[in-house]
């Protein structure tokens, strides 16, 4: 499958953005609303913007990469968790500060290739955060069977369980200690079930985001089944627009860039044992 | 306002350039930079043959700076010359071509194949790489051995025209010895610093952060130690001298000219701000403006005592 490269050929824009409103979400995640047209228009799902979270003094130095949550056509939202220096920072913004935001980039999730097919959205811990706009974007356009697997360490690491919900797609949550929904990893729940509609002949395709042994396991469900999977990669990234090489991730062609090769690949394209 | 400096035999518009592997091949930075108005882009290093380049993670933040390994990853000069060299030339900008090898014979046909009448502008020896001849000295790297430097840049002046720029690294005892050494080889200017050699340790884990172990540091946390370089260099050489890193700022242009760099280049910060070459350079000449420096080239050296 070679999948469609043009979105890393949208247009980028730096700009100030004025944050609207920068709440706690859940525990340790918080979602930040902040102003911006013009480039929720030219965003698909899977994207991503590159955010500087201070322009005083030079540490943090480098941009941190986050997925768009969601979009209208007046604001970009991002969903985060706080593990580090900048993550901390960003959370301690107000409305009306501003943060510089470098974006649209990267590959989106091909949502064209959805159409006739079912489709089952699996996320794990805050690789939920880009989810919600896929979902969102499928549901408006016309999929109602979409089906989404959240898988965490444990029940208040769920993001998003009800806003998916709300959106009407059926939701199963798996947590590693039970505390919510299957106990395990919620590879297992989607195993059980790609493989129940791979028995009934219908086809189905897959969108991952999540840890790299949660989206492993995912691609060798899907290939054993036959089942297309487009995963979103994480890597640690200095430009985020291709300039330095530095998240190369192994693919069975050689190196590519998370960055603007991805985030969203092929799941089969990726060398795995890597 | 006068912003002109020369190099070798090639006047350059404005001082501010980009710097080798932190610019792709210009392309990426379209949408948010005049391409026209950077001083020289640097490519990123090519080799003679492709580099598949070091296993993932290769990039770590760090205090006010980030270390890389990237392990010079490209696709060959050959590739260069008939995909990315369109580009280049349209883009109307002075062009230099960094090169690299494993050894005097790889750097001497890489510069061949890289090499056209009138392009590139220049071409930039990047010495920071295994020093395979002299594998059982001291000296790992050719940019570390003055003799290996000398000889190196000599073989290239022989076989091609253009200026030739050499860039060192700064992990030496004495960056004199081997800024003398590219000036008695022929290079036309000597470019410096590369990254400074270091890594990060994961206290969690136990393990270092960077696939490669070791990477080179660069951005802000290098500027003091890269001043000093440059200005040891612009008193050892009579060919100019080209300064690097963790410039973010026009002032930092400034810092750097006044050590003694008829140029400069920035690295890290166009992966921090894809605008920042633009910026540095309209921060350059209002400080020209306020100084009431009417030539750029007039601060070359002018460090007070
Ligand atoms: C394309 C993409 C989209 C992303 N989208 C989201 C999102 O929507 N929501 C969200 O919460 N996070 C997202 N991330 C992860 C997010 O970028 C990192 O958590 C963030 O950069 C950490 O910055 P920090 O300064 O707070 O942490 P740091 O102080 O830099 O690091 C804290 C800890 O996290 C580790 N770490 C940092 N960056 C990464 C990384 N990229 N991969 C793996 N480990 C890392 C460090 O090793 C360290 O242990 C995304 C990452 C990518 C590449
Ligand atoms: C990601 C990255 C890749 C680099 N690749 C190269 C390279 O291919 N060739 C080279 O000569 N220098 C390379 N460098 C070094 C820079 O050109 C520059 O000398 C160094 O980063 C110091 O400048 P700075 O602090 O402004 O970044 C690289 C630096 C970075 C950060
Ligand atoms: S982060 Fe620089 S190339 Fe991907």
């Amino acid at each position: 499958m070679t999948r469609d490269s043009r979105n890393a050929k949208i247009r980028k824009e730096l700009k100030k953005a004025q944050i609207v409103s920068n709440v706690q979400f859940c525990s340790d995640h918080f979602l930040m609303k902040l102003k911006m047209s013009g480039l929720p228009k030219r965003a698909v799902p899977g994207q991503f913007v590159n955010v500087k979270v201070t322009d005083q003094g030079t540490d943090p130095l480098l941009r941190i990469p986050l997925g768009i949550h969601t979009a209208t056509l007046e604001t970009i939202s991002l969903l985060y968790k706080t593990v580090g220096e900048g993550t901390e920072i960003l959370s301690s913004k107000r409305k009306g500060e501003s943060v510089d935001i470098l974006g649209p980039l990267g590959n989106g999730f091909d949502i064209s290739r959805a159409k006739g097919k079912k489709v089952f959205v699996v996320a794990g811990g805050h690789g939920t955060a880009p989810m919600y706009w896929l979902v969102e974007k499928l549901i408006r356009q016309g999929h109602n069977e979409v089906e989404c697997f959240l898988g965490a360490s444990s029940k208040n690491h769920i993001l998003c369980k009800e806003e998916m919900e709300k959106l009407g797609a059926k939701v199963h949550v798996a947590t590693e200690d039970g505390s919510l929904g299957f106990k395990g990893y919620v590879t297992k729940l989607v195993d059980e079930r790609i493989d129940e509609i791979s028995a009934s002949g219908e086809n189905g395709l897959i969108f991952g985001c999540g840890p790299k042994p949660m989206l492993e396991a995912l691609a060798k469900d899907a290939r054993m089944i036959g089942m297309p999977a487009q995963v979103s990669l994480d890597a640690y990234m200095a430009c985020g627009i291709g300039a330095c090489r530095g998240c190369a991730v192994k693919t069975k062609n050689g190196y590519k860039l998370v960055c603007s090769d991805g985030p969203v690949f092929d799941a089969q394209e990726i060398d795995w044992k890597a | 306002m006068d912003l002109k400096i020369k190099i070798g035999r090639t006047t350059y518009d404005n001082p501010v350039w980009v710097a080798s592997g932190t610019f792709g091949s210009g392309k990426e930075f379209e949408d948010f930079l005049e391409l026209k108005k950077v001083g020289a882009i640097v490519a990123k290093t090519v080799t003679l043959n492709a580099r598949e380049g070091n296993p993932p993670p290769r990039t770590v933040e760090t205090p006010s700076g980030m270390l890389n390994a990237i392990g010079l990853e490209n696709k060959g000069a050959a590739e260069l010359v008939a995909n990315t060299y369109p580009f280049l030339k349209r883009t109307g900008t002075k062009i230099v071509i960094s090169i690299s090898g494993a050894n005097k014979k790889e750097f001497v046909e890489c510069a061949d194949i890289v090499a056209e009448k009138n392009f590139p502008h220049a071409v930039e020896l990047n010495l920071s790489c295994p020093n395979v001849e002299h594998g059982g000295t001291k000296h790992r790297l050719i940019a570390q051995d003055a003799a290996a430097t000398e000889r190196l840049v000599k073989a290239v002046r022989r076989k091609i025209k253009c200026d030739l720029i050499a860039k060192l690294t700064p992990n030496v005892t004495d960056i004199t010895s081997i800024a003398m050494a590219a000036e008695a080889g022929g290079a036309d200017a000597v470019a410096l610093v590369n990254t400074y050699m270091g890594m990060a340790v994961d206290a969690e884990t136990r393990k270092p952060v960077l696939g490669n172990i070791a990477g080179g540091l660069s951005g802000p946390a290098i500027k003091p130690m890269a001043l000093k370089a440059v200005r040891d260099a612009y008193l050892a050489v009579k060919i100019p001298v080209i300064g690097i890193g963790g410039i973010m700022k026009g002032t930092d242009v400034v810092e750097f000219m006044l050590c003694g760099a008829t140029a400069v280049q920035v690295g890290t910060v166009n992966l921090v701000d894809p605008a920042g070459q633009g910026r540095i350079l309209r921060e350059f000449e209002t400080y020209l403006k306020r100084h009431r420096v009417k030539k750029a080239k007039d601060l070359i050296g002018k460090l007070k005592g």
